[in-house]
């Protein structure tokens, strides 16, 4: 979101990615509508299924994962984005409970990838091996494999509840999402 | 619950909640005293015209001079009782119940027909619980739909035991119980029978009403339209004290 006549020197850095999750949470993020230019002022985003960018950036100061953990891939980029971010933020209900992704955890692995990949297909059934990241057995949220520093609960949480999170980051402050956001919300 | 006429030898006591001087029946509890002046206590299997059952221990709260908390539910008052009900102790010890409540059985709220109209999503929203901080258990619990109006999902439940009391003191049915152990423990109709196989059971629906999650909900409901009435309850069991 930079722009050519702003310098982009004293705004924070914000990286975004979707894990196990249907990308609503990102959705609701886009659903700030015009506030999204004000945040422009305030923020960079340097990292995003939002933009163009291809490498997550060596230090940023604010991480945002949406979905849960449920393959290696997950896994990976949650450990990346730990890694890289000063604070990092579990957003929406798969990052932060499992939520949807994780009630397959009720069944054998095994058995869901039957039900996808052979039950209920018609042509060629196979379960994939290549080019996809291997799924692990157990479904986790974000919290269970990397220290989460702020949790926004919501199904999606409400773009008012993002924003009020990011406003009081920006602010300096540590926000309460329990006040604006609650699991299912 | 207080009954509709005070009887003459019973006392008033003069007692100390949050720092506001109240006086109270010497035969009301804690929490009956609490509501009365509108001081916020949290709880689950507490409510108001069933009897008491002490499960939840989401109303504990701090009386002076006792190093172990009290159940507020189940300790009458007394003179010069001084409580405490909103400590950081009990913030933390609230909070920790309400994230094993959530990490027990599989309360999804998103896809929760109670969901927005949930007593536990509430309370863990009200208690400050944004996350869950021990593991989620993960093992799945049997749903019941053979009740032709009525649906049981022990996945959302979480042993409040409000629906085995209504239907025992107020409907007069018992068709509700307790069975096992531990995780293993489950509400049941009968003796462990398919809800719709009941004999006992006459349809009311006051333990779907009283069901304080999406435990027992009727039938046909989708996401979020659950919406549960209890205020038949006080009045009906008022009035069967009054007999």
């Amino acid at each position: 979101m930079s722009t050519t006549t702003t310098s982009t020197a004293n705004r924070i850095t914000v990286a975004t990615t979707w894990l196990d999750g249907c990308s609503g949470c990102h959705m609701s993020f886009l659903d700030m509508d015009e506030r999204l230019v004000d945040l422009a002022q305030q923020i960079d985003i340097v990292y995003s299924p939002l933009v163009d960018t291809k490498e997550l950036p060596e230090q940023v100061d604010i991480g945002i994962l949406e979905g849960s953990i449920s393959s290696e891939d997950d896994l990976e980029k949650a450990k990346a984005f730990r890694k890289h971010c000063t604070l990092l933020i579990s957003l929406g209900d798969c990052a932060v409970t499992g939520n949807v992704p994780a009630i397959r955890n009720h069944f054998k692995l095994s058995d869901v990838l039957d039900r996808a990949y052979r039950e209920n297909v018609d042509l060629q059934p196979q379960i994939p091996t290549k080019s996809v990241p291997v799924l692990l057995t157990t479904v986790k949220p974000i919290h269970s494999e990397v220290e989460v520093d702020v949790f926004v609960p919501g199904c999606p949480p409400s773009a008012d509840a993002i924003w009020y999170v990011l406003s009081e980051l920006i602010a300096g402050r540590k926000p309460d999402p329990s006040q604006v956001t609650r699991f299912g919300a | 619950m207080p009954l509709p006429v005070p009887q003459p030898n019973i006392r008033v006591v003069t007692l100390k909640i949050d720092d506001q001087d109240l006086s109270a029946r010497e035969d009301e509890t804690i929490i009956e005293v609490c509501r009365e002046h509108k001081i916020p206590v949290p709880s689950l299997c507490y409510l108001d015209g069933l009897s008491v059952w002490g499960g939840c221990r989401l109303c504990v709260v701090e009386i002076a001079g006792q190093g172990r908390l009290s159940a507020a539910c189940s300790t009458r008052v007394a003179e010069g009782m001084h409580v405490h009900t909103n400590t950081e102790r009990l913030q933390r010890y609230r909070r920790t119940i309400i994230e094993m409540l959530f990490a027990e059985r599989n309360h999804v709220c998103s896809v929760c027909v109670s969901n927005g109209h949930c007593e536990l999503q509430a309370l863990g929203q009200s208690c400050g619980v944004d996350h869950v901080r021990v593991p989620y258990r993960q093992t799945p619990y049997p749903v019941d739909s053979s009740h032709e109006s009525f649906r049981l999902d022990h996945n959302r439940c979480i042993l409040c035991t409000r629906c085995v009391r209504v239907c025992d003191e107020i409907e007069g049915a018992h068709t509700w119980d307790v069975m096992g152990r531990g995780s293993d423990c489950l509400v049941i109709t009968d003796l462990a029978l398919p809800w719709g196989e009941s004999e006992t059971c006459t349809s009311c629906g006051k333990c779907v009403q009283v069901c304080p999650t999406g435990a027992l909900v009727k039938q046909g409901t989708s996401v979020g339209e659950m919406v549960k009435d209890q205020h038949f309850l006080p009045i009906l069991a008022r009035r069967r004290h009054a007999r």
